[in-house]
């Protein structure tokens, strides 16, 4: 029944690519202003692969998770252009009956907070066989009987499916939250800082066992977060984000070693160096951007230390590096232009 | 060396449930320097927080001394209690919740100056002045002062949090994980503005978190904390260059390093933390630990001082060099 109708042939290899945004725009439209979170990214991502989107709060990235998944609370949401393409299916355009049938089956997400993503008055168990029995077709005692194998997977004792989540730690409830996420075997996974709120050895855990997961399943996943840690640990590609831009594009090696935009850069400057703790911390200075009022040049010119006159005129223009690396900066119209950590290194890399 | 300015001697905290007597701060003693950083790191349920708010006496301690100044701060009259009090402030993890959602910055900030009657409610103009002037020394705009919490992000509310705990001219500040809800740019930001506020206040902190590297970073000591106790204590450097105990061990090879790579093999424990309600007299991170042998259920391990300024815990970790447990 979900048939061809809705399945967008068009979508050029769909079988491998899993997630395809292209020139996603999403906006708040409040009654005095209109507040610009997503203002053009594209990506995709094939099975099993992961991308980071890094970014500060406010850059938009949950905005685009929550596009991805046709969640964005509408109003005062409107995806005011671009498609999104997962599995084949347009979500931008499928009823939300039909939406429902493929969140948590296609695709589900892990949010943040795994404090207030649970329902306090039901036990975890039932949590997990909900959305079983939303897309299976299982009795209640087959969805429980999965819901106890899915908190083994992740880690947790089958016989606490009864419990309550406020008798769980918070590792404990982020691997409930994984748990459900993963109850219906998506193959595609966005994960909103799933450990942004937990311990390092519990994060590490929650990491290690995402990354299994991962492996086992094959899903593709989406890692939404601003610890660059974590994104050097879990990430194949990343796309840093700024001001619902994205900055700069490539592959782990391509933004991590061979850096290019001085937001990537202020990012790294600003993470206290565990390995020369006197290194002085170099905060971006000022914040984002007020996203009501976005300039209609650079968004990032008035906190960058290599600002020129031509960033002021227009869009930043798209420079692609390489087959991977893609970074938005009118500084490399000039081609001596490097930035201080490519200096550091002594070269372009 | 410094001064000692608040020095904590046996200190327990149990909280008496149903179930059992929570061991949340199980008998620690440390001192802290005058206009140093001392850094409190272990997981959720260590009792670092518990700690943190024993220190200002914000929880009554079950038993131990907390002496601020040569005084036991525990043993003081509520009045003597609320003077000294101008002096201890703290800063709260969740700029989210501990703000007032209903007050506008300005009546946020100035509510320690009315409440110890520094300014009398009536003179709006002082008030607005000295507010003014507490937002211009952590960074924040003057037009935002008539602005609520909910108008603003998180490292702006977090400046707020510390333009109230700076509004007493405290000497003693506890910051119970100020950056863990702040972005990366934010949080540099934040800390940065801590630490210049210690060179030109000469405050005292006490900085408690989980982020390995921000601690690291932030703090002249470092205590590691377990299920209530402190497993190992020591100067910064010397913790990340040279750490003894197990325990600090995992937890600083589960640090992510933010560049391809680097990320080392973790050191993998077994299961999950312990219960601290009523937790056995032996080590308590015995079941977790790798080094796990028939010595460590010989009783509660003592903090001892291995080399000079180097406290462990850890009945394998003997004194004078002679460490069993070789760090990796």
């Amino acid at each position: 029944m979900m048939g061809s109708e809705i399945k967008d042939k068009a979508a050029p290899g769909y079988k491998d690519l899993v997630l395809e945004v292209k020139d996603l725009v999403v906006h708040y439209v409040l009654q005095e202003e209109t507040v610009e979170a997503v203002n053009g990214i594209s990506l995709s991502l094939e099975k099993g692969k992961t991308i980071g989107l890094v970014g500060e709060t406010g850059a938009g990235k949950t905005t685009a998770a929550l596009a991805i998944m046709n969640l964005v609370p509408d109003p005062p949401g409107v995806i005011k252009g671009g498609t999104i393409n997962v599995c084949g299916y347009n979500m931008l355009k499928l009823s939300s009956r039909q939406l429902e049938k493929i969140r948590g089956k296609e695709v589900s997400m892990i949010f943040q907070d795994p404090m207030t993503s649970l329902n306090p008055v039901i036990t975890v168990g039932d949590q997990i066989a909900e959305s079983v029995m939303l897309h299976e077709k299982l009795s209640y005692s087959q969805a429980f009987r999965r819901a106890r194998e899915m908190l083994e997977m992740v880690g947790i004792p089958g016989d606490r499916a009864t419990e309550y989540p406020h008798q769980f730690s918070g590792g404990m409830k982020q691997r409930v939250g994984i748990a459900i996420a993963l109850a219906c075997n998506p193959k595609l996974l966005l994960a909103d800082e799933p450990t942004t709120a937990l311990d390092v050895t519990i994060q590490a855990q929650v990491l290690d066992m995402i990354d299994e997961l991962k492996r086992e399943l094959g899903t593709a996943l989406v890692m939404i977060t601003h610890d660059l840690g974590v994104v050097a640990k879990t990430c194949d590609l990343v796309a840093v984000m700024y001001a619902g831009r994205i900055v700069e594009y490539g592959t782990l090696e391509d933004v991590f070693d061979r850096t290019m935009h001085p937001y990537t850069e202020g990012l790294f400057n600003s993470l206290p160096d565990i390995r020369n703790r006197k290194n002085q911390l170099q905060p971006i200075p000022g914040l984002m951007p007020d996203p009501t009022n976005l300039p209609r040049d650079c968004s990032f010119a008035p906190r960058c230390r290599y600002v020129s006159d031509a960033c002021r005129e227009a869009q930043p223009t798209k420079h692609q590096v390489s087959d991977t690396h893609i970074v938005y900066c009118s500084a490399y119209d000039d081609s001596n232009f490097q930035i201080e950590r490519a200096r550091g290194r002594g070269g372009n890399g | 060396m410094a001064e000692v300015l608040v020095r904590v001697r046996n200190l327990v905290k149990y909280f008496k449930t149903s179930r059992g007597v929570v061991h949340a701060v199980d008998d620690i003693s440390f001192d802290i320097e005058e206009g140093k950083t001392i850094g409190i790191v272990g997981e959720s349920g260590c009792g670092k927080s518990t700690t943190g708010r024993c220190l200002i006496c914000l929880i009554e301690p079950t038993s131990g001394e907390i002496i601020y100044r040569g005084q036991d701060i525990c043993r003081l009259k509520r009045s003597e209690m609320k003077k000294l009090r101008k002096e201890m402030q703290i800063i709260f993890q969740d700029p989210y919740a501990s703000l007032n959602p209903r007050k506008t910055l300005l009546q946020i900030i100035a509510e320690p100056l009315l409440y110890n009657k520094i300014i009398r409610t009536k003179d709006k103009f002082a008030i607005e002045k000295r507010v003014l002037e507490l937002m211009d020394k952590v960074g924040l705009a003057e037009r935002l002062i008539n602005t609520y919490p909910h108008e603003l992000d998180g490292g702006r509310r977090q400046r707020i949090g510390i333009a109230r705990a700076l509004a007493m001219e405290p000497k003693f500040i506890v910051c119970d994980e100020p950056v863990s809800a702040l972005d990366v740019s934010i949080q540099a930001q934040i800390l940065n503005l801590l630490k210049e506020l210690q060179r030109d206040l000469g405050l005292t902190y006490v900085f408690i978190t989980h982020d390995l590297s921000v601690v690291n970073h932030f703090s002249d000591d470092i205590v590691v904390m377990y299920l209530g106790q402190i497993v190992e204590k020591a100067p910064a450097d010397e913790l990340f260059e040279n750490p003894l105990h197990p325990y600090t061990q995992a937890l600083l090879s589960a640090i992510l390093i933010p560049a391809v790579g680097a990320n080392r093999e973790r050191i993998k424990l077994r299961g999950e933390l312990a219960s601290p309600i009523d937790p056995p007299p032996v080590c308590r991170f015995d079941k977790r630990c790798n080094y796990y042998c028939q010595d460590c259920d010989n009783g509660v391990p003592p903090l001892l001082e291995i080399t000079p300024g180097h406290f462990v815990a850890c009945h394998l970790v003997k004194p004078r060099g002679n460490a069993t447990v070789k760090a990796s």
